[in-house]
C-alpha cells in the first residue's frame, strides 16, 4: 500500500514525493548530493561486519547464511499444541513459537470472569505448570528453542518454562527461551499491559538479569518497533521509539550493577517492513548504524557483538487489504524484497488472507515460498548490501538517520521513554499518525490499489473462527482439579515468598520458579503482582 | 438546543488491545465537532455503561475486533435499556463480517461501521440519529 504522498500536476506528472517520514524525494540524485551530506564511506558505512554496521552485521551477509524463516502459527489446547509441535519437529522445524490466549497474556486464570469468551481463542490457555507439562511433553528442550509471545507476564512464563524443563530432566543452562518481553510496546501499540510502567519495566529487567546469570541460551527481550508501526507510527518513529524502549530496559539492568557488554548482545528487534521500498531500505540501514552508535557512544560498549542490531524485519500486515486479497501475495513479495535488500537475518511474512481471517496452511506456504524464492531464484544472496553507494539510497539513509536522531532527542528531553509513555505522549503521537494515515487513504492521497484506485474488484469476506466453549469448559475443569489436588502448604509458602521479593525489589524470577513448581496459577502469581504494583491507568488522551 | 455538541463515548470492551481504529474514530468525530471520550482498554459492559452515564453521552461507539461483537452488544443494550437510557444510541465498529450486520441491527444496535467505512458515513449517521 502506498505510504508516500504524490503531488501531481494536471497531466499526471509527479512534482513532489513526500515519504511518510516527511522526507521529500528529488527527481534526480547525483554525486553532488553525496558531497552535500558529507558522505564518508568509512564513517557512514564501513564494510559489512565493521562498525557502524550500516551495511550489515556479518561480513558476508546472505553468502554465509540465508535468512531464517519463521512463520508464526499455532492455537489450541495444550494437548493439540503438543501434537502439532511434534509433527512440525518431525518435519524438520527447529524452533517453536508459543502463542498464548488473551486471558493468559493478561494474567487471568481461565475461570476468571474477565476471561469469559476468550479462553484458548487466539492461543493456548496456560493456567499452571500442568498445562506446560502437557504442551512440552516428549519435546527435546535442549535442542528445540521456544519463542514465548508474551510481555506483561513474560517473567512468569520464563519461570514456568524452566520449571517444565527441569521436570523433564533438562537443566536451565541448556534450554533456549525467547520471550518477547517488551512491555513498553504493549502500552504504546498492542494493549496487553497490566502493571504501571515502572514496575512493568522492572519485571522486564528481572527477566534479563536472571537469564544473563542462569539461562545462557535465552534471548530475554525482543524489542518490537513492529507493533508501534502497525499502530500508526511512521518508519522514523518506529526506529526512534524502538531504540529508546531498548534503552529503558538497558538502563534498568545497568542500575543493577551490570556492564553493557554483559547482556545487550542478547537483545533482538522485531521491525516492520511495509511501505515505500526506498524508505524501508534506508530505515533498516540507518537503524543498524544508530543502534551501534547508541550502544558504543552512549553506553560505552567494547564488544562488537553488543552493537549488532539483530532481528526479524518482516510481517507487513499494515499494508495488506481485504479488497482483492490475492494482490497481497504480490505486495508481500515486494515487502520481502525490501527486507532482503536490507540484509534481514530473520524473516516472516503475513499471509495474504491475514487481513480477514486466520491464515490457511496453503496461504502460509505461499509466504514461505516467497521468502525462499528471493534467496534462491532472483539473486538476493549474491552480494552484501547491494544498494550501497547509490546517490539516492545513501542520501536517504542519511536523512532518515537525522530524522530518527531528532525524534530520539525529543524523548531524551522528556526524560526518557518511561516518562514519555507514562505521560501518554508516545501513544498520542502514534494515534495522531494513524489518523493522518487513514485520512490520506480515505481522501485517495495515499494510494491503495483495489481500494481507492482501480477499485471494485473482489472482496475478501471477513471470516471469524467460531468460538467453542467446549475446550474452555475442559480447561476450567482441569484447573479446578488442580486446585483440589495440589499441595496447599507449598503453594502458600511460595506465594508468600514471591510477595516479599516483589515488595523488597528483589529479582522475582527464582521465586516465580518455586511458585510454578508448587502449581501456583498464572492468576495467583499475577494477583500477587497486582496487589503490590497496582494496575496501569491509561492516560485518557488520544 | 440545536447547537449542543454531540457527546460520544468510544469504548473498548474485553481484553483485546488493538485500539488503532478506536482512536482513529475518536479523532475523526472530534474533528467533526463532537465531544469525544475514550474509555481506554480492557473495559467491561458495566464499566462502559457507567462511564456513559457519568459523561452524559448521546452515543456509545463500541470498537470490537475480537469476534465477540454479538454477545457484547447484546449485553450493552440490555444494560442501557435497564438503566432507562432511552435517548442513548449504540453503534459498533471493528472487524464485523457482513453477515452479522443484520443480527446486530436486530439486537438494537443503531448503526454498524466495519473497518474501512468512510468517516463521513459514520459522522452523518450519528448527526442524523442522535435523539436530542
Amino acid at each position: 500500500m502506498g505510504v508516500a504522498r504524490y503531488i501531481k500536476d494536471e497531466k499526471d506528472r509527479i512534482n513532489d514525493v513526500i515519504l511518510q517520514s516527511g522526507i521529500h524525494i528529488k527527481p534526480l540524485y547525483t554525486e553532488d548530493d553525496l558531497r552535500e551530506i558529507g558522505f564518508d564511506y568509512r564513517k557512514d558505512l564501513g564494510n559489512s561486519g565493521q562498525y557502524p554496521f550500516t551495511r550489515g552485521i556479518h561480513p558476508l551477509g546472505f553468502r554465509s547464511r540465508e535468512w531464517t524463516t519463521r512463520q508464526y502459527s499455532g492455537f489450541g489446547s495444550p494437548r493439540e499444541t503438543n501434537e502439532r509441535w511434534k509433527l512440525l519437529i518431525s518435519q524438520g522445524q527447529t524452533g517453536l513459537n508459543v502463542a498464548f490466549d488473551l486471558p493468559t497474556q493478561m494474567g487471568y486464570d481461565s475461570d476468571d470472569p474477565m476471561a469469559e469468551g476468550e479462553v484458548g481463542r487466539v492461543g493456548m490457555a496456560v493456567d499452571s505448570l500442568r498445562d506446560f507439562e502437557i504442551a512440552f511433553k516428549d519435546i527435546a528442550l535442549d535442542k528445540i528453542g521456544s519463542g514465548l509471545t508474551i510481555n506483561a507476564i513474560a517473567s512468569i512464563m520464563v519461570a514456568m518454562y524452566q520449571a517444565v524443563a527441569e521436570k523433564y530432566g533438562f537443566s536451565k543452562k541448556e534450554i533456549s527461551a525467547t520471550p518477547q518481553n517488551d512491555i513498553l510496546k504493549e502500552i504504546v501499540g498492542r494493549g496487553a499491559w497490566i502493571f504501571p510502567v515502572e514496575p512493568a519495566v522492572r519485571l522486564i529487567g528481572d527477566v534479563i538479569e536472571y537469564t544473563v546469570k542462569e539461562m545462557p541460551r535465552a534471548n530475554p527481550v525482543s524489542v518490537c518497533g513492529y507493533h508501534i508501526r502497525e499502530a500508526g507510527a511512521t518508519p522514523v518513529q518506529e526506529i526512534a521509539y524502538a531504540i529508546q524502549i531498548a534503552n529503558a530496559y538497558i538502563d534498568n539492568v545497568l542500575e543493577r550493577g551490570y556492564n553493557i557488554d554483559d547482556f545487550v548482545a542478547r537483545f533482538s528487534f522485531n521491525l516492520d517492513v511495509f511501505g515505500n521500498l526506498w524508505e524501508q531500505v534506508a530505515k533498516f540501514r540507518a537503524a543498524r548504524k544508530l543502534w551501534a552508535k547508541n550502544i558504543k557512544e552512549k553506553y560505552g560498549a567494547k564488544n562488537d557483538r553488543s552493537m549488532f542490531l539483530r532481528g526479524i524485519f518482516g510481517g507487513g500486515g499494515g499494508g495488506l487489504t481485504k479488497e482483492e486479497p490475492e494482490n497481497n501475495i504480490v505486495r508481500s513479495a515486494y515487502y520481502a524484497l525490501a527486507a532482503a535488500l536490507s540484509g534481514a537475518q530473520t524473516m516472516a511474512l503475513c499471509s495474504y488472507d491475514e487481513a480477514y481471517t486466520i491464515p490457511t496452511p496453503h496461504s502460509a506456504l505461499i509466504s514461505l515460498r516467497t521468502l525462499q524464492l528471493l534467496m534462491d531464484e532472483v539473486g538476493l544472496r549474491d552480494t552484501v548490501d547491494p544498494l550501497a553507494g547509490s546517490y539516492f539510497i545513501e542520501t536517504l539513509t542519511k536523512q532518515m538517520e537525522e530524522k530518527i536522531v531528532e525524534e530520539m532527542a525529543k524523548i531524551d528531553k522528556m526524560g526518557g521513554m518511561v516518562k514519555a509513555i507514562s505521560a501518554g505522549y508516545i501513544q498520542k503521537e502514534v494515534a495522531r499518525q494513524a489518523y493522518e494515515f487513514e485520512k490520506g487513504v480515505q481522501s485517495g492521497e495515499l494510494i491503495k490499489i483495489g481500494v481507492n484506485k482501480y477499485a471494485g474488484g473482489e472482496q475478501g469476506e471477513v471470516e471469524l473462527h467460531e468460538y467453542s466453549d467446549e475446550s474452555a469448559i475442559e480447561q476450567i475443569k482441569s484447573l479446578n482439579e488442580l486446585r483440589r489436588t495440589r499441595n496447599n502448604k507449598d503453594l502458600a509458602r511460595t506465594l508468600k515468598a514471591l510477595k516479599k521479593a516483589a515488595k523488597d525489589k528483589v529479582n522475582v524470577m527464582p521465586y516465580l520458579v518455586d511458585c510454578c513448581k508448587a502449581y501456583a496459577t498464572v492468576g495467583e502469581m499475577t494477583g500477587v503482582f497486582r496487589g503490590i504494583f497496582g494496575e496501569f491507568v491509561e492516560p485518557s488522551i488520544f | 438546543m440545536a447547537s449542543k455538541k454531540i457527546r460520544v463515548l468510544i469504548a473498548k470492551p474485553g481484553l483485546d488491545g488493538h485500539d488503532r481504529g478506536a482512536k482513529v474514530m475518536a479523532h475523526a468525530l472530534k474533528d467533526a465537532g463532537m465531544e469525544v471520550i475514550y474509555s481506554g482498554l480492557h473495559q467491561t459492559v458495566p464499566s462502559i455503561v457507567k462511564m456513559a452515564i457519568e459523561e452524559g453521552v448521546d452515543v456509545i461507539g463500541l470498537s470490537i475486533m475480537s469476534g465477540a461483537h454479538i454477545p457484547i452488544s447484546k449485553k450493552i443494550i440490555e444494560l442501557v435499556k435497564k438503566e432507562g437510557l432511552d435517548d442513548m444510541i449504540v453503534i459498533v465498529g471493528g472487524v464485523i463480517p457482513a453477515k452479522d450486520i443484520p443480527v446486530l441491527r436486530e439486537i438494537g444496535v443503531a448503526g454498524v461501521f466495519p473497518g474501512g467505512t468512510p468517516f463521513e458515513e459514520s459522522i452523518k449517521f450519528i448527526k442524523e440519529n442522535v435523539r436530542n
